[in-house]
């Protein structure tokens, strides 16, 4: 399926789940509602039509301060800076971030079968005392989603509801905070720690 | 004298096992251990010699790759991208370039395709080579170890001849290569690929029928091809269970749709398949490098017309000295061996003509104004690569797998996110599978079939 029927018979199917969806640079994307992940991810990996049969990555984006970096005259931050290459092709403009949630989780999946491969980002929305709503875990349907999830938790403290053993795999236990969130400084140092055991 | 004890009283104490009190044994290998190429711990549970549960603990490389690269500009983190899979640094430089190439919409020459495509299929030989020299090592081949960094060394030579630099080769660009091909290029490649060809059979005729070898990884390290591919693992690994996935197959990036190549495949997903794969998967990426070669288009090349050579920068200077300027007037001397093919008249031919985007030929740079301002644009603080608001996922085949780049720009200087998604991750999350119902010793060949590089795994 090519980027646009892909994004048509996840949209047809889900009217509820789907917030929005576009086909930058060629990437199928579709923006679901937090609720519906499991749902979605489950009929994208069971319909025949689909066969989404590899979760190929698993990621998230603080989007917290994006836009922010003030930019400079010499390219224009909005619109198409660079002459687009006819090889890829590019009709409508990238549409931005999801609109009120500080994070997003991006799943890339893959279909060995067909041969397409679909995103779909997750907005998930942080309360005002910094709690983050949880995720759905997809263990259930890809064992692999396990360590991702792990490297999520770990790296922006999102978590997931109903992962077997949520703990810290990059980083060590005794870690405060989470590196990969924008409001965490790249030069923090925190002292190094003996083994827990 | 103290009798010794009967046949009697021993068979009484065998014959009721529930009353034998067995403990499982707790056993914790790494994080530095000399069967451990690569920092790791696992922490495996024993029943006598079978290992029952056994528990992967990484992070032990982290670097904080993804948020360097939030930090230094878009070409900034190329030098990083060498550090992910340092076994063979040029995928992950053409991987990282190609997603932001595909952020940017532009499209890089031919011919620097072709030269990507070329120096990846090195790395992978190269890679291959270690891991299997690796495996073979700790079972006690340490000939074919030898051997196999003798031929690896034949590659690295080839890799410091274009690059200049054996391991952190910093070679790509957002929008071309640091270089052209140097000019004697297709002989050496020829001669390092027949030894490399001659140590691949001494290789295999070391090991494939060698009954210590065969043991060991026959039969062990197994997993099946539903397994695997809901584990998300990608590469030689998933193709030794039978499961044919190759992104240079099927989802062909740069010129590889245009190449002959087979993807060999397994049938058992076992530790000796693994190897069989990744011992032909290095005779078919040399014949991606001797088809890439053959269709090479050709750069454009500035020749002495006296000679019939390319001038080199100390001829150069001779032939002003002697007046005779005809001869080099725009045009531009080999300068040394790792900048000579970013000259004036490579340039074209290697890199995209997107101003914004690619450094000018030296020449340029040093000799007029538009060179210098394009050259200030891109290299001083506060300018750069700038490309547009948006995300973009780009896969290569890396030598362990699929490796990709999700890359999110919000129109600054420097990325907002850049994820790797490391092939080895994948394989290492599903490593507790391969062991458990094993031997403790069969730890040692499937985990020198994962190929497991700290670099990439950890960021």
């Amino acid at each position: 399926m090519n980027t646009s029927s892909l994004i048509q018979s996840v949209t047809d199917r889900f009217r509820d789940a789907v917030l929005s969806s576009h086909g930058w640079r060629g990437d199928a994307t579709v923006l679901v509602r937090r609720e519906f992940l499991v749902e979605v991810a489950r009929h994208l990996k069971e319909d025949p039509a689909l066969q989404m049969n590899y979760l190929m990555d698993l990621t998230a984006v603080d989007y917290s301060s994006f836009g922010k970096k003030p930019a400079p005259a010499f390219f224009s931050s909005a619109g198409v800076a660079v002459r687009p290459s006819s090889q890829i092709p590019d009709e409508a403009p990238w549409p931005g971030p999801p609109e009120r949630s500080r994070y997003a989780v991006v799943y890339h999946f893959y279909s060995m079968a067909h041969k397409h491969r679909l995103r779909l980002v997750v907005p998930v929305e942080e309360a005002a005392d910094g709690t983050v709503a949880p995720v759905d875990s997809l263990t259930g349907l890809w064992p692999g989603a396990n360590w991702l999830e792990r490297e999520i938790w770990d790296m922006f403290g999102i978590g997931f509801r109903g992962h077997p053993n949520l703990k810290r795999i990059l980083m060590y236990e005794g870690f405060e905070g989470h590196p990969l969130r924008k409001d965490y400084p790249v030069n923090k140092r925190q002292p190094l720690i003996g083994p827990v055991n | 004298m103290e009798t010794p004890p009967t046949s009697k009283t021993t068979a009484a104490a065998r014959t009721d096992p529930a009353e034998i009190e067995t403990r499982d044994m707790l056993l914790n290998i790494g994080p530095a251990h000399p069967a451990m190429h690569g920092i790791i711990r696992i922490v495996a549970k024993l029943d006598g010699e079978q290992i029952k549960d056994a528990e992967v603990e990484i992070g032990y490389l982290h670097r904080g790759f993804e948020k360097m690269a939030e930090v230094v500009d878009y070409n900034g983190v190329i030098p990083y991208t060498d550090r992910l899979n340092y076994v063979s640094p040029l995928i992950n430089n053409m991987g990282y370039c190609m997603a932001v190439e595909k952020l940017l919409g532009i499209s890089v020459p031919e011919r620097c395709h072709y030269v990507r495509v070329i120096l990846s299929e090195i790395s992978r030989i190269s890679d291959h080579l270690t891991c299997v020299g690796a495996t073979a090592m700790e079972l006690g081949s340490f000939t074919v170890f030898l051997y196999l960094i003798k031929a690896r060394e034949f590659l690295w030579e080839l890799v410091e001849k274009v690059t200049g630099a054996r391991l952190t080769v910093t070679y790509c660009r957002v929008g071309g290569v640091k270089a052209d091909l140097p000019d004697d290029f297709e002989g050496p490649c020829r001669k390092a690929f027949a030894e490399t060809r001659k140590v691949l059979v001494e290789a295999d005729g070391l090991l494939t029928r060698n009954r210590i070898f065969t043991d060991r990884m026959n039969g062990t390290g197994v997993i099946s091809a539903e397994d695997a591919i809901s584990y998300g693992i990608t590469g030689p690994f998933l193709r030794a269970t039978g499961a044919e996935y190759d992104v240079r197959k099927d989802c062909p990036y740069a010129v590889y749709d245009r190449l002959p190549f087979d993807v060999p495949v397994g049938t058992r997903g076992d530790n000796m398949d693994r190897f069989l794969v990744r011992m032909e998967e290095m005779e078919q990426s040399m014949r991606i490098v001797e088809a890439a070669l053959r269709d090479l288009p050709p750069g454009p090349v500035l020749v002495n017309p006296e000679t019939g050579r390319p001038i080199p920068a100390a001829e150069m200077v001779d032939l002003a000295k002697m007046g005779k300027i005809e001869a080099i007037t725009g045009g531009c001397a080999v300068a040394c061996p790792t900048l000579g093919g970013s000259g004036r008249d490579r340039h074209p031919s290697i890199a995209t003509d997107e101003k914004r985007v690619f450094l000018p030929p030296k020449e340029d740079g040093y000799g007029n104004i538009e060179g210098l301002m394009q050259q200030f644009k891109l290299v001083m603080h506060g300018h750069g690569v700038r490309p547009p608001k948006g995300e973009v996922y780009f896969p290569v085949e890396g030598a362990n797998g699929e490796l990709g780049f999700y890359v999110v720009s919000d129109g600054s200087g420097s990325a907002y996110r850049v994820r790797v998604r490391p092939p080895c991750f994948a394989i290492m999350s599903a490593l507790h599978t391969l062991l458990v119902g094993d031997m403790m010793a069969d730890m040692v060949p499937t985990f020198g079939s994962v190929n497991m590089i700290g670099g990439e795994l950890d960021r």
